[in-house]
């Protein structure tokens, strides 16, 4: 019992950090650099994709045994398709403001490739209740990068945070942060970010005795 | 809605650039971009499942809203355009086998360009008639084209520079993509 916990709980982290779609496998990119230019637009998109990915990944792996080989991507995307639709109708009826700012970015969650990846990758060998729970942690390691992103560029180009003013009145906001280009440059400076994290640490490791290293 | 032709393609090709305005199409933008000679041909296959896309989702889209069917819009646009990279698939490897070895797993993957899926929900959104739509995907693929060219050229160029070890890989090509983008926001207008 309790070494099954472990392994759900380790499936379920290993979206959130280890293998981040959007920091470490750079997937999904068109919604994480076009909606993500606030925090409230960044955390519905999150939410809405990660609703589709537990969904699609837990069908996909009830039906993984009576899927046939050939078609079985034709039957993801199809599987797929039909939340983001389910997924596009009650984001229309909850706030048709949230539905105007997100676009035809709801409807794209159908490439994203995030979903297709774990589909195909993790849901069509598993068991649902696995294949659900490493969908959670893939959809919360997307919104915490598009919260990543979202905050970051909402306080530079707009001076608020989830919509509220965080500057005086003198604030001049970035504007390019909120435009396209901004979006790339937050991202890329995220990543940058990372590396050296990750170099400091391995450096550190190098500095330290032999044993340390081999653990690692 | 009343946008010449004209208006409509510049603003796909420059104004509105699909991958470096509406961030459309990024993964093939960031994955194939590396060298120019694989960077034109998967910019011209995906022009063309894009026009194929378009003119069958136009058709479609006549024959849902007859019906009162169109929550199954989205649905059925995927597969038309599974359909459409099948056939490009097969047609690149009867007559161009070589091409078709280089593109790869990346012509399959069209599938899931955003782009491609965008073009068709985007002119159904905006009501064009057949010939907007036509040249509405011609200039996306024109403009999806161009900045992976672009995008290629500047990558090619950088292999032999000197460039940080820590800036390597994604980081520098997401701050090429901003720059460029910044460049082409200079057409904003353009298109009216």
């Amino acid at each position: 019992m309790n070494s099954s916990t472990a392994v759900t709980w380790d499936e379920f982290m290993e979206g959130v950090w280890r293998q981040n779609p959007v920091f470490v496998m750079v997937l999904g990119m068109c919604p994480t650099l076009a909606v993500t230019v606030s925090v409230v637009n960044a955390l519905s998109m999150g939410v809405s994709t990660m609703l589709v990915l537990i969904a699609s990944c837990g069908l996909v792996s009830m039906m993984r045994n009576i899927t046939p080989k050939e078609v079985r991507i034709a039957v993801y995307i199809v599987i797929i398709a039909t939340f983001v639709t389910v997924v596009d109708y009650a984001i229309q009826a909850i706030s048709l403001t949230l539905y105007d700012a997100l676009g035809a970015f709801i409807q794209l969650i159908v490439v994203n490739c995030i979903i297709l990846g774990r589909a195909e990758a993790h849901a069509a060998k598993n068991p649902p209740l696995p294949a659900m729970i490493n969908a959670a942690g893939m959809g919360v390691g997307f919104t915490i990068g598009l919260l990543a992103l979202g905050t970051v560029r909402e306080i530079l180009g707009a001076g608020t945070l989830f919509g509220a003013a965080l500057f005086g009145a003198q604030f001049q906001p970035w504007v390019i942060m909120v435009l396209p280009p901004g979006g790339f440059f937050v991202l890329g400076a995220w990543l940058l970010l990372f590396s050296w994290i990750a170099r400091r640490k391995l450096r550190k490791q190098r500095g330290a005795p032999l044993e340390a290293t081999q653990n690692a | 809605m009343h946008e010449s032709a004209f208006q409509i393609f510049i603003n796909a090709l420059l104004a509105n650039n699909f991958v470096l305005a509406m961030f459309l199409g990024l993964c093939p933008f960031l994955g194939v971009s590396g060298k120019l000679d694989t960077a034109f041909p998967m910019g011209v296959a995906t022009t063309f499942v894009m026009l194929v896309a378009s003119l069958c989702a136009y058709g479609l889209n006549l024959l849902l809203s007859a019906f009162h069917l169109e929550f199954l819009r989205l649905i059925s646009y995927i597969v038309i355009i599974a359909s459409a990279v099948q056939l490009v698939e097969m047609v690149l490897k009867k007559y161009s086998p070589k091409l078709f070895r280089a593109l790869g797993i990346y012509l399959p993957l069209i599938t899931t360009n955003c782009a491609v899926l965008g073009v068709a929900l985007f002119q159904t959104a905006r009501e064009y008639d057949f010939a907007q739509s036509v040249t509405f995907s011609v200039g996306g693929g024109a403009g999806f084209t161009l900045a992976l060219v672009l995008m290629a050229s500047v990558r090619e160029r950088l292999t032999l520079s000197n460039v940080p070890d820590l800036a390597q890989g994604t980081a520098l090509s997401l701050i090429l993509a901003g720059i460029l983008s910044l460049s082409f926001m200079g057409f904003a207008g353009l298109g009216g």
